[in-house]
């Protein structure tokens, strides 16, 4: 996740507000974050600061969702809170503005990047590509040269692939690739 | 297959052979699965989950690498049952602890177990001796493969697959190593590589200890991430991390022999000879000193001794395997006797 001010740095400091019955995410690098902060509390009144990646702490974001219950399920996101465990399924889409910044507080990242079920496998190659790069300045950043190095070649690697694939399907833009 | 016959066999992961066995004792894969259209088992009824429970056991019964598999209730079969599963890793301790609705499924190797209903619907592990995160991948990628063609697991195209608590969603995949790490502790250098560990997004925790306390310098590594990094990455990653463990392992195994060769080898014997001689020994005495004898072995220090042995002795001096083995229930003390007797006959071959 890139920082939505300076579109540079890895965004570590995430921010969800609810303007006039809107839900809006904010997701910005720390210096972008600190030299906003002033503003922003100014502009908005309900400011949730969500700590960063380093915080692995166990403790949920305050939501300040409108959405409380599941519509599959009934399950409150107060009982999340309270339990930590989902009701169902369909909890992570009727959640999933809370869920988001929660998800990339503990897991650093809101996008699967793996096998799938049968029948489901979508190209993924581009999405890999996007993170392996934002972790890439991560490393950098935490002078974790060794994994750098590595995810330098990784990422090569990728988009050689993908510059191949490209090429042969160059008459057919538009395909799964571009769906997500 | 029943129980019984468990106690009879070795555990595919004590039998301290694939690589780096001399410092990995095993490796171990899980996956977290859910199906779609029930609620998570926490939220879910009794009839919701007797039905999980009987289409995943019909699935099961005909994929092939689980034949001749033990299909067990787990609120069929005593406490000291429950306890001897968790002793040999095949379930986990919250699994046993409310056994209404679970069933538990252990292929005949035990390198495959599944637990149904626990906090996903769907909990499938494999267990490989030494460091070996790839083959017990390709095996429990196959299974995972034969399952999602019969049944139809909660999947998100954003998110992965589905699980209980957000900690797991993605990959649900947690991938474990655990390690004997005896030099690291003695030079004192462990409390340096358990925080660089923690940087990297990796866990660890303490082995075969009581409570979360870690005794035995045996620690179990594992990633924290399950989302944003495809199942080969984090396997990748955390092998990575691994290696440098292994070497510093190594490192610090062989200053010690150049610099405490005597000092070294008098704890080693010493360990042997109290394992050896005693009457009484507690489940904790047992463990440190089964780790400086395996030391021991593992430099040559003790000739004859023999890794799969030792392995075996970690699991069966534990409660619940002492009393299956006695075939009658145990006080701590008897515990203690029995533990005593059963070390000495086995070392003195
Ligand atoms: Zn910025
Ligand atoms: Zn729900």
């Amino acid at each position: 996740m890139i920082c939505d001010i300076c579109h540079k740095k890895a965004a570590t400091v995430h921010l969800t507000e609810i303007v006039d019955d809107q839900m809006m995410e904010l997701h910005l690098c720390e210096e972008c974050a600190r030299e906003k902060g002033a503003q922003m509390e100014q502009h908005f009144g309900l400011a949730d600061l969500l700590a960063g990646l380093a915080d692995l702490g166990k403790q949920f974001p305050e939501t300040t969702s409108q959405i409380l219950e599941c519509n599959h399920c009934g399950l409150k996101y107060e009982d999340f809170k309270r339990i930590g465990r989902l009701g169902c399924g369909e909890c992570y889409e009727s959640f999933k503005k809370s869920l988001a910044p929660l998800l990339r507080r503990i897991q650093g990242s809101t996008r699967h990047i793996g096998k799938s079920p049968k029948g489901k496998k979508m190209p993924r190659t581009k999405l890999e590509i996007r993170e392996l790069k934002i972790r890439l300045k991560q490393a950098v950043e935490f002078e974790e040269f060794e994994e750098a190095a590595r995810l330098r070649d990784k990422i090569k690697e990728l988009e050689q692939k993908r510059g191949k694939k490209q090429g042969a399907t160059d008459e057919h833009r538009g395909s799964a690739e571009t769906k997500e | 297959m029943n129980i019984e016959d468990l106690l009879k066999q070795k555990s595919e992961w004590l039998r301290g052979i694939g690589p780096d066995s001399d410092i990995v004792v095993s490796s171990r894969i899980r996956l977290a699965r859910n199906l779609r259209g029930y609620p998570f088992t926490h939220w879910g009824g009794d009839d919701e989950k007797a039905e999980i429970i009987e289409k995943i056991v019909t699935v099961c019964e005909k994929i092939s690498r689980l034949k001749g598999a033990l299909f067990l209730r787990i609120n069929e079969i005593s406490k000291v049952d429950r306890q001897f599963l968790v002793e040999r890793h095949l379930m986990s301790r919250e699994f046993g602890a409310e056994p209404e609705h679970k069933m538990l499924i252990i292929s005949s190797d035990e390198v495959m177990s599944v637990m149904v209903n626990e906090e996903d619907h769907l909990r499938i592990q494999t267990m490989k001796s030494g460091f070996d995160l790839k083959n017990a991948w390709n095996i429990i990628d196959a299974f995972d493969e034969a399952l999602a063609k019969e049944l139809d697991f909660a999947y998100h195209d954003e998110f992965g697959y589905l699980t209980a608590c957000p900690t797991n969603v993605g990959t649900g995949m947690r991938a474990s190593v655990m390690l004997h790490l005896p030099s690291l502790v003695l030079t004192k250098q462990i409390d340096k590589i358990l925080q660089a560990i923690a940087k990297l997004s990796l866990t660890t925790r303490g082995l075969y200890g009581e409570g979360t306390e870690a005794s035995g310098n045996f620690f179990q590594i594992s990633n924290q991430v399950t989302l944003g990094r495809s199942e080969s990455e984090l396997i990748e990653h955390i092998s990575g991390m691994i290696g440098q463990v292994i070497e510093h392992e190594r490192n610090a195994r062989n200053a010690l022999l150049e610099k405490n060769e005597a000092r070294l080898k008098d704890r080693v014997w010493r360990a042997f000879g109290i394992l050896k001689s005693s009457r009484i020994i507690t489940s904790s005495e047992t463990i440190d000193l089964l780790s400086s004898v395996r030391l021991g072995c593992d430099l040559n220090i003790l000739p004859g001794m023999n890794t799969e042995l030792l392995n075996e002795l970690f699991i069966i001096t534990q409660p619940a395997h002492l009393q299956k083995l006695e075939g009658k229930k145990l006080t701590p003390e008897e515990r203690d006797l029995k533990r005593a007797q059963i070390i000495r006959e086995r070392l003195n071959i």
